[in-house]
């Protein structure tokens, strides 16, 4: 198809505004990538941009010696994978029992469901609720936040409402109990819807800082997130420095900074997320799709 | 009719009866196993969304930790009458509003326009990289952005400056952060940045739904690659436009929290917090940090109520111009 000269001029103004996006996009993730593989002296005198000048794993080093990181860390991938197993598990097991036909007061299960998605206590009663549960400052209470996640129901119910009865009549013919057909044959088809939700709620769960950083005082309990909300407010990072024994002290206070290990502990937050970040591509397009075209 | 024929047809329609429309409980107890995987989840909204709800009569009380709920004094709207008396009343409804609008304004057409953009590119190999890069800062975590936020705007050496400089757009670096004047545009700049490419994908959806018969006719008919953009992309997906338009009005009092919390350093950077704070972060600041549980209870309520009034009549009035609604 022949483009006129005005149709050429509005497709370069097109790819030169993209271009333009797409390095504001990345530039500063990579600027940060570069400064934490770069010696904090060399970047303090300014002008680190695309390139490490003076390239050294020290703040690495110094991110992964410190324990509180490390066990920030493995909380956080504890409540992650606890927490995206059993609100998957749960709420796809409450999207099938509402999408049958025939369930008993299954109008006031969905009304009582929908009405969470527009209104709610807020937080300070919900504050208040887990004081008194006795919730207050535990590892359960990370796991048990949001666990039933109704939208993620209604995506889930939409999906199997979608198959066709036949597969489960005809299993069930066949002796199948409820469960049954609901483990055996409904889950193994749902791969994709699962695959999304999955990844999306572990993802929502590994950014999650702020919930952690109301309910939990104990600072061995303390998520990656909310740890480095601290670092970047410089109230930790200098504590890292000075935690090490004198002589590598002395080593690294040449070769580190506040910044540069800033820079490296929000690296290593950030890691899973880009790691996972391609298998979620490959989904999350289609899934965002299974909600909306459906309704 | 003799008594029998009579009897017969009593307990006939009975039993057809009772078939037809057995007890509920009957019904209930066949299908154990379906209200097996519905209840612990039921429990658990009621548990930890319904009673909350009720918690907000808190902000009816003089409430205190120690004494509970129930041994808490009423005082009735004591709490709002010192929400909207306090001097920070007005500039937190300030904030809050223009915090909203500029996102609304902004922030609302950039995936749409993002979009329109990407449905032009031929080139997929490009189209493939455009959307995978700007995809990634929606999964990242405010906490990583307002890091990044700040290792850009950084008076010393920060990204930013560095450019403007070299373009001798300034001399001096900029100290963006401690400014009254910029912290709007950092806040709605950096949400547009995080969001831009993830918010594409719906309308990038909706736009591959157009009829491409429309766009050859338009076409054949001359008209520009512009013109055919606004005269049939744009209206074929004006419904999906509408109904996130009135999600955003509904929302319009959710001006921010993450972003504003991380972007004040925890609300703890003094010189930028009279045009930073909004209702969501005075609710945390007063019921988390100063434990005035009623008193923050009472602001969040008021926001609640009038969220509602907003969604409701943001619906009504695209359902009265005849367009699609949200119910």
């Amino acid at each position: 198809m022949k483009l006129s000269a005005g149709d050429k001029f509005f497709m370069t103004i097109i790819y030169a505004l993209l271009c333009v996006l797409v390095f504001v996009t990345f530039y500063p993730f990579w600027n940060s990538l570069v400064i934490s593989f770069n010696t904090g002296s060399d970047t303090a005198l300014g002008g680190v941009t695309i390139w490490p000048r003076d390239f050294t794993l020290d703040n690495y080093k110094v991110v992964f010696k410190e324990h509180n990181i490390t066990n920030a860390f493995l909380i956080t991938v504890a409540r992650t994978l606890l927490g995206t197993f059993l609100s998957i598990f749960f709420t796809s097991m409450f999207a099938y029992g509402l999408s049958k036909r025939g369930v008993v007061f299954k109008k006031f299960y969905m009304i009582v469901c929908v009405i969470t998605m527009y209104f709610s206590g807020g937080l300070i009663p919900y504050f208040i609720l887990i004081h008194s549960m006795h919730l207050y400052n535990t590892f359960t209470f990370l796991v048990l936040h949001g666990l039933i996640n109704v939208f993620n129901m209604i995506i889930f119910r939409t999906f199997f409402m979608e198959i066709p009865q036949g597969l489960e009549e005809s299993a069930k013919m066949d002796g199948c109990s409820n469960f049954g057909v609901y483990f055996r044959i409904v889950l193994p088809m749902s791969k994709p819807v699962l695959a999304t939700l999955s990844l999306f709620t572990a993802v929502t769960i590994w950014n999650d800082w702020f919930i952690p950083a109301v309910f939990l005082v104990n600072e061995k309990l303390l998520p990656l997130q909310t740890l480095l909300v601290q670092v970047i407010n410089q109230s930790v990072t200098s504590q890292l420095v000075s935690n090490l024994n004198s002589y590598a002290q002395t080593l690294i206070q040449q070769t580190t900074s506040v910044k540069s290990l800033q820079m490296a502990t929000m690296m290593v937050a950030s890691l899973p997320i880009l790691l996972v970040y391609p298998f979620i591509q490959k989904y999350f397009v289609k899934g965002v799709m299974v909600g909306s075209l459906k309704e | 009719m003799n008594m029998k024929t009579e009897e017969t047809a009593q307990i006939l329609y009975r039993e057809t009866k009772a078939k037809r429309d057995p007890s509920i409980w009957r019904r209930f107890i066949s299908q154990w196993d379906f209200q097996i995987m519905i209840i612990p989840s039921m429990l658990f909204i009621l548990i930890f969304s319904y009673i909350p709800m009720w918690g907000v009569l808190v902000s009816f009380q003089d409430y205190d930790l120690f004494q509970g709920f129930w041994a808490s004094h009423w005082v009735g709207l004591k709490h709002f009458k010192m929400f909207f008396e306090s001097p920070e009343f007005w500039g937190i409804m300030r904030n809050t509003l223009v915090i909203s609008f500029l996102k609304l304004l902004i922030g609302f057409p950039a995936p749409i326009i993002l979009a329109l953009m990407l449905n032009e590119v031929r080139q997929m190999v490009f189209k493939r990289v455009v959307q995978t890069i700007t995809y990634i800062p929606h999964f990242f975590s405010w906490v990583v952005v307002s890091g990044l936020v700040f290792s850009m705007l950084a008076a010393d050496g920060g990204g930013v400056n560095a450019l403007l400089i070299k373009l001798s757009i300034i001399k001096e670096p900029i100290n963006f952060l401690s400014e009254t004047n910029y912290f709007w545009g950092i806040l709605v700049t950096t949400n547009v940045w995080k969001e831009i490419g993830f918010g594409s994908i719906v309308y990038l959806a909706a736009i591959a739904g157009v009829d491409p018969a429309l766009y050859e006719a338009a076409s054949l008919d001359g008209a520009s690659k512009f013109k055919q953009v606004f005269l049939i992309t744009i209206p074929s997906i004006a419904p999906v436009i509408m109904i996130f338009l009135i999600m955003n009005i509904g929302n319009l009092l959710n001006a921010g929290f993450d972003d504003v919390l991380l972007l004040t350093k925890n609300l703890n950077n003094g010189v930028v917090m009279p045009v930073a704070q909004v209702i969501d972060t005075y609710v945390y600041q007063e019921g988390i940090i100063n434990q005035r549980f009623s008193y923050a209870t009472a602001a969040g309520l008021f926001k609640s109520v009038i969220s509602i009034v907003l969604l409701v009549g943001a619906n009504t009035i695209a359902r009265r111009l005849g367009k699609t609604s949200l119910w």
